[in-house]
């Protein structure tokens, strides 16, 4: 789950700084997509906490990402934008009590029940804001987005300046996250939850409280999936119930996947590689939605371990031949 | 509150709840034989509303999409069993999970592709196009009385099946204890293959039969497969009286809730489930498992 070896570190180390510079280089459009990108990959980085430490498969977890967005609209007063200091932590405290309520009551289920309790939780998030008008109904609703001010002091920032602030406070909060994430799990919490993941009845055996550890992931996991919603309805400024929709939970899972289950950068990887897909996948054809399948389909077949489990070419031993990959002759032979 | 009025939405409330034991059903034998989380099955039913409205619209008549939707369930089945989900069946939640919500993306796309995404309605065949009344001041579609029928035809015959052949006998011991059936001998391919193709095929027989009542439009198919989810952990996986029983208890608490409490309705079925699994987290009707 940690980063093992210098090479990987390094490799993290220059991702980092290549995000850090890629404002510099590119269009505002991109910026903005890059903002997204880092967001989705808070989401999935929560959630890998879930999934890919303990062993968690959670189908509602945009439920938190939503009502952390719908929380910074709900305290914003219709005119005046609030200070992220006051945003921030109302939305996160309120996902992870969220986290806190729905973890709870769906961790007294396992397996397939408990991917189908918090997608059931996930639902009844998703109809309370779709069925009722707390937060504009089915259409969403527009919000003035959080100011980067401390009380009376505003950094002034021009309407153009303004997606880079944000890109960077997304920056930084995706790097602290995952920093903080790496002492977590370095932690006797982060190796009992590693050990819940591999065999919870010998955690169990061993005197852990598993049920416990368990929440106090789910918790943890909500609140920083509400820090994503938070950068969310600051990036945007809108919020609708499509946020919540499992279609949101189940991409989460997806980019998870796509970048790998087995590390903590995998998620971020698997975001940012989702992104970029989706956005190619729309410059080249109108059906989006079927490249996005049939790159699943593909990930779910033949990549079991994710983007990240691609290892560096280390001078191969020389062993049998490969076959030849029945799936795409094409691509099999491209100098043949 | 009037009479007639609670009539016609229990009557709603029950013909909901045997379409949705058709689509829970499936979900819940594919789950409890091949322990798959079919994500897609959702995506059958949306696709039985489909060819109902192809059949409709190009041959003129309802009554032959009936058959035509069996037909193409079973070929559906036997193709997803035999080329996708037989190497799934021994992989992790997450995997079955994103391989079935990768086959939405994929039917979905695949519907706005060749039919559009308009909204269509499908009118009911002309036979049933009319009210039975059954009191003075009350009369109740006959379409929707048929769809009962039709609904309760099946599920008897799918009971039977279960219960009384050899083959529902190896079903019953497959959602029991799986390694059972291996040792005994039993070739576990063909069961999946037919498990399978008789699941999809209930899914689409569900489809074609609501597309006269709700109309075909895009992502259908998603509502009626979390709901049936909701059924299918209610009424205890693997069970098919379970989710005939609950299906039952659901299609009445939505269409109640939606008539006469609608600010409530969408979240009355989830706040069901939640206390359901917190009284009895195996279900209803599930044997508890240790």
């Amino acid at each position: 789950m940690l980063p093992r070896g210098r090479a990987v570190i390094v490799m993290l180390g220059l991702g980092a700084g290549l995000l850090a510079v890629l404002p510099l280089f590119v269009s505002p459009y991109y910026v903005e997509l890059g903002t997204y990108a880092l967001i989705s990959a808070m989401l999935a980085l929560s959630l890998q906490l879930l999934v890919g430490c303990t062993g968690l498969v959670s189908l509602g977890h945009a439920a938190f990402y939503g009502l952390a967005a719908y929380t910074v609209y709900l305290i914003t007063p219709a005119n005046e934008a609030r200070s992220i200091l006051v945003t921030l932590p109302a939305a996160v405290a309120v996902a992870g009590l969220a986290a806190l309520i729905v973890g709870a009551l769906s961790l007294r289920t396992r397996g397939f029940f408990f991917l189908m309790v918090t997608l059931a939780f996930g639902q009844m998030v998703f109809f309370l804001f779709h069925d009722t008008k707390l937060g504009g109904g089915t259409d969403g609703a527009f919000l003035p987005r959080p100011l980067l001010a401390l009380l009376d002091w505003q950094l002034p920032l021009t309407r153009r300046q303004r997606p880079y602030a944000v890109y960077y406070v997304s920056l930084s909060l995706l790097i602290a996250m995952y920093v903080g994430l790496v002492f977590v799990l370095r932690s006797l919490f982060g190796r009992v939850l590693e050990g819940i993941r591999v065999n919870e009845h010998r955690m169990q055996a061993l005197g852990f409280h598993t049920y416990r550890y368990k929440l106090a992931a789910f918790v943890i996991a909500g609140l920083l999936a509400g820090v994503a919603g938070h950068m969310w309805a600051m990036h945007r400024g809108f919020v609708n119930p499509e946020l919540i929709a499992w279609h949101r939970s189940a991409e989460a899972l997806l980019m998870i996947l796509l970048g790998g289950l087995s590390t903590l950068h995998g998620p971020i990887i698997g975001a940012l590689a989702y992104t970029a897909l989706g956005e190619f996948a729309q410059a080249v054809t109108e059906r989006k939605l079927l490249v996005e399948g049939l790159i699943v389909l593909f990930v779910v077949l033949a990549l079991p371990k994710g983007l990240s489990g691609i290892s560096l070419p280390r001078r191969p031993r020389r062993e049998a031949p490969p076959a030849p990959s029945p799936t795409s002759p094409a691509e099999a032979h491209p100098h043949g | 509150m009037d009479f007639p009025g609670l009539l016609a939405q229990l009557l709603n409330g029950v013909q909901y709840g045997l379409l949705l034991f058709l689509i829970a059903s499936g979900l819940t034998l594919i789950f409890g034989v091949m322990g798959i989380i079919n994500l897609a099955h959702g995506s059958m039913f949306m696709i039985g509303a489909y060819v109902a409205f192809l059949v409709a619209r190009h041959w003129g008549s309802l009554w032959l999409a009936l058959p035509v939707a069996v037909a193409c369930g079973i070929v559906l089945g036997l193709v997803l069993e035999r080329c996708l989900f037989r190497f799934f069946y021994a992989r992790e939640h997450l995997d079955q999970v994103l391989l079935t919500f990768a086959l939405i993306l994929l039917f979905e796309e695949s519907r706005s592709l060749l039919v559009g995404n308009d909204f269509y309605s499908v009118p009911v065949p002309a036979l049933l196009d009319f009210s039975v009344p059954i009191t003075a001041g009350f009369s109740y579609s006959a379409y929707r009385f048929a769809v009962i029928g039709v609904c309760l035809a099946l599920a008897a015959l799918l009971f039977w099946w279960i219960e009384r052949t050899r083959m529902g006998a190896v079903i019953r011991a497959a959602a029991e204890k799986p390694e059972m059936v291996d040792i005994l001998g039993i070739d576990a391919r063909g069961v999946h293959m037919t498990v399978f193709a008789i699941g999809t095929a209930l899914a689409l027989v569900a489809g074609a039969l609501a597309a006269p009542l709700y109309s075909v439009y895009p992502n259908m198919g998603d509502g009626f497969l979390i709901i049936s989810f909701v059924v299918v952990v209610i009424g205890g996986l693997g069970s098919v009286s379970g989710a005939f029983w609950s299906a039952l208890i659901i299609g009445l608490v939505d269409t109640l809730g939606k008539a006469y409490a609608p600010k409530v309705a969408g979240l009355a079925v989830y706040v069901l489930m939640a206390a359901v699994l917190i009284w009895r987290p195996s279900g209803l009707f599930g044997q508890q498992r240790t």
